[in-house]
């Protein structure tokens, strides 16, 4: 029995080099901004998996941890991006065989009359088996003010096979957080299921900047000094309207910026271009946004309304 | 006697976890796969009951044994088999297909032969159990 604990102590490191979970965690680290309560999460998960596979290695009892998860958060906090690396994650560490994810919303899962969304939800299911089921906005899933709603059914469905099939499939819910608990109040069996809730933060101003590098970066886009300085005053702006989506706006904006870019080398099209025009945005391109026009309104004639 | 229909007829029945290789083979290849019941072995009984639909875009073979399993339960004493069809155009055909339940006793086939016009003889065969009525057939 000594040998075990000798064995099992050189064998957590070689399995965690050998499982490419610290690429996968790196990756995590490196491409998401922020969300550092889910990085947490997701570590942690990671390591629970390891120390259950290095446990059933040494004879150790190893239950199945159930790893059902639920997403709350506000629009664009990275709900499914998170979902999609997951589902990456747990394959490299083995949970899921296949590691595909099948994500869904109410009207994949339930039907439009009787009998009709058993073989609905269970073929949704069995898609998503060896992977991770997305369900995006799960709260229309039941409708409370319908009691004949077929949301229930496939609700019922749902917590079977989340139940038996834990081998199987993960399930994540998703939707934004007082939506999701008023859902799980309805439905004390969903929550019970579910091991881990973890809540997605806005991001501070700084993150989204990050973000928006990130994702300007991606497409080979960079921004001049001064539009930078405009991105960073329109982020500050745009967080103080309404339907701000946290990612969600900035990557609207980006791409809005990008129109007009190409709106202005177009125009000018008589002057030769360079590769680094067709790369860059200008300020001008930024602080055309209607956030500006509107942020500078009320500044003047709202103090007039008030 | 043992029915020899399809593929692995003639080997020893398939344990699940060779069933749950073979179908990951199917899905590997992009075939669709079904699960059919009958209690009707005759050979030129060619259509069996579906049981459900044909699952497509199965990325696990977890589903369609989970479907196995179901039938089971529902048919304990029926042939049950599990085909794999390739959609490829100018293909369109089942790829495999093997029998993944029978009934603990096949009591086979009888032979039977028709007298024609001028002492012709014309032969064919028919199951025991197909004496029973549909559904009541491998009770025992």
């Amino acid at each position: 029995m000594p040998d075990d604990s000798v064995t099992a102590t050189l064998d957590l490191d070689a399995l965690y080099r050998d499982s490419h979970v610290g690429e996968a965690l790196e990756t995590l680290d490196r491409e998401l901004v922020g969300l550092e309560p889910v990085k947490t999460r997701v570590r942690e998960i990671a390591a629970l998996l390891l120390v259950e596979r290095l446990r059933r290695t040494v004879g150790l009892e190893a239950g199945v941890p159930s790893l059902h998860m639920s997403f709350t958060g506000n629009p664009g906090t990275g709900k499914t991006t998170v979902a999609l690396r997951m589902a990456a994650l747990l394959h490299s560490l083995g949970y899921v065989r296949k590691g595909h994810l099948v994500a869904v919303t109410r009207d994949d899962l339930v039907g439009q009359y009787i009998g009709h969304t058993a073989p609905k939800t269970r073929e949704m299911l069995k898609k998503a088996m060896g992977g991770v089921l997305f369900i995006d906005e799960a709260y229309y899933l039941y409708r409370p003010e319908n009691e004949r709603d077929y949301g229930q059914e496939a609700i019922e469905i749902l917590l079977q096979v989340m139940e038996n099939q834990r081998d199987d499939l993960v399930v994540i819910l998703a939707g934004y957080g007082d939506r999701m608990e008023r859902f799980f109040q309805s439905n004390p069996g969903m929550s019970s299921r579910i091991a881990h809730h973890i809540d997605f933060p806005d991001y501070s101003d700084d993150e989204l900047f990050a973000i928006a590098t990130k994702m300007l970066e991606r497409l080979q886009y960079r921004l001049s000094d001064a539009a930078a300085d405009a991105l960073r005053a329109y982020i500050a702006l745009r967080r103080t309207q309404p339907h701000f989506a946290n990612a969600r706006s900035i990557r609207n904006a980006l791409d809005r910026a990008r129109l007009r870019q190409a709106k202005r080398l177009f125009e000018g099209r008589a002057a030769a271009l360079s590769r680094d025009a067709l790369m860059t945005i200008e300020a001008d391109e930024i602080l055309a946004s209607r956030v500006f026009a509107d942020a500078t309104m009320p500044a003047v004639p709202g103090a007039a309304r008030s | 006697m043992k029915l020899t229909q399809g593929t692995f007829s003639f080997l020893p029945d398939l344990s699940d976890a060779q069933i749950r290789a073979q179908i990951e083979y199917c899905l590997g290849n992009g075939w669709a796969v079904s699960v059919e019941y009958t209690d009707d072995p005759h050979p030129r009984n060619t259509y069996w009951e579906m049981f459900g639909m044909p699952m497509f875009d199965l990325g696990d073979a977890a589903g369609v044994m989970a479907e196995i399993r179901e039938c089971r339960g529902a048919f304990p004493s029926h042939y049950i088999k599990v085909n794999a069809f390739d959609a490829t155009r100018g293909r369109e055909s089942l790829r495999l297909s093997f029998i993944v339940n029978r009934p603990r006793n096949e009591p086979g086939f009888a032979l039977v032969r028709e007298e024609g016009a001028g002492r012709r003889l014309r032969y064919t065969t028919r199951a025991y159990a197909a004496d029973e009525p549909e559904g009541a057939r491998y009770r025992g």
